[in-house]
């Protein structure tokens, strides 16, 4: 790489006048990302881990809560989000290339599947409400431990309800990228951009890779 | 560069191999395993986590090192958060 040759020689547009190449550039764009994304796993791990020790004190509310979660749509949902995740890797595959097109078509389609996910979420939201399965404003269980199954059902709209916001962020972001692939402010030399906002969508799909098994699964009634 | 370009051919198999953990990991929640339904659900999304962050995040192509210690050090962070927790509460009806 051009590590040794000085920048002004070979300057590229996009380089910022504190780094020495497009490559550090590049780094440091993944490293501060990957700074940002710690302070987001910490955030969802406060949540996981309030999940795991009140699961571990209301074991029965956990078996009973799970029973009102809707398989087929965290199933549909994962496989949706896992599909986002691979468009995603092939836009940033397409900027690495300096395909134009192939970038904004790639995030488009990104873009719906995120879309895709949110619907059936709200879908899925609205059986949660009509069926009275919302602590504090709508809520109506009549089974054992109603505390307890309460609890179950915050951690439930808390946990899924913060991964939704940041899938809208998520989609917000791509949005904006999209429109600057589409001017041409993307080439091979310079993505950080799509590379940085790739990582922020897989991190986002990994923290639904775990809620999937926690919260529609590892109770699940078995027929 | 920050990884190599890696074939679409590539990418889309770690996609396949990902759809199939989701098959295995929903057909497993139908089988009666006790205590092992969680332990099998949580290892196979671990997998499914590593093939997304290895290959799609493209972890095992950082070439600079202080990222790599950024992310374990994130990890090791979270791990202390959810081991020492456990540890405390389930050890509470000890004394």
């Amino acid at each position: 790489m051009s590590d040794s040759t000085p920048a002004v020689a070979t300057h590229n547009p996009a380089l910022q006048h504190h780094f020495s190449s497009m490559h550090q550039q590049m780094e440091a764009s993944v490293m501060g990302m990957w700074v940002f994304l710690i302070t987001e796993i910490m955030f969802f791990g406060g949540m996981f881990c309030g999940y795991m020790v009140y699961r571990y004190m209301h074991y029965g509310a956990w078996l009973a809560g799970s029973q009102h979660m809707d398989f087929w749509y965290g199933t549909v949902n994962t496989v949706v989000l896992l599909c986002s995740s691979l468009t995603m890797v092939l836009a940033v595959r397409s900027a690495q290339l300096g395909q134009r097109k192939m970038i904004v078509i790639f995030l488009l389609i990104t873009i719906l599947f995120g879309l895709a996910f949110l619907g059936i979420k709200a879908e899925e939201y609205y059986l949660h409400w009509q069926r009275a399965e919302f602590p504090g404003l709508h809520w109506d269980y009549s089974g054992p431990d109603p505390q307890g199954v309460s609890l179950f059902f915050s951690f439930y709209w808390a946990m899924t309800g913060f991964h939704a916001l940041h899938m809208v962020i998520g989609i917000g972001l791509v949005s904006v990228i999209t429109f600057q692939a589409w001017r041409g402010r993307y080439n091979s030399e310079y993505y950080n951009p799509v590379e940085i906002s790739g990582l922020y969508w897989h991190f986002v799909d990994i923290v639904w890779i775990y809620l999937y098994p926690l919260l529609y699964l590892v109770s699940r009634k078995h027929f | 560069m920050s990884h190599p370009v890696i074939s679409t051919k590539f990418y889309t198999g770690i996609w396949a191999g990902l759809i199939c953990l989701t098959v295995l990991t929903a057909a497993v929640s139908y089988l009666e395993l006790g205590p092992f339904n969680i332990v099998l659900a949580l290892v196979i999304a671990t997998c499914k986590m590593l093939l997304v962050a290895l290959f799609f995040m493209g972890v095992k192509y950082i070439s600079e090192k202080m990222t790599v210690v950024v992310i374990v050090a994130g990890l090791f962070w979270l791990f202390i958060l959810l081991a020492l927790s456990m540890t405390d509460y389930i050890s509470r009806p000890w004394v």
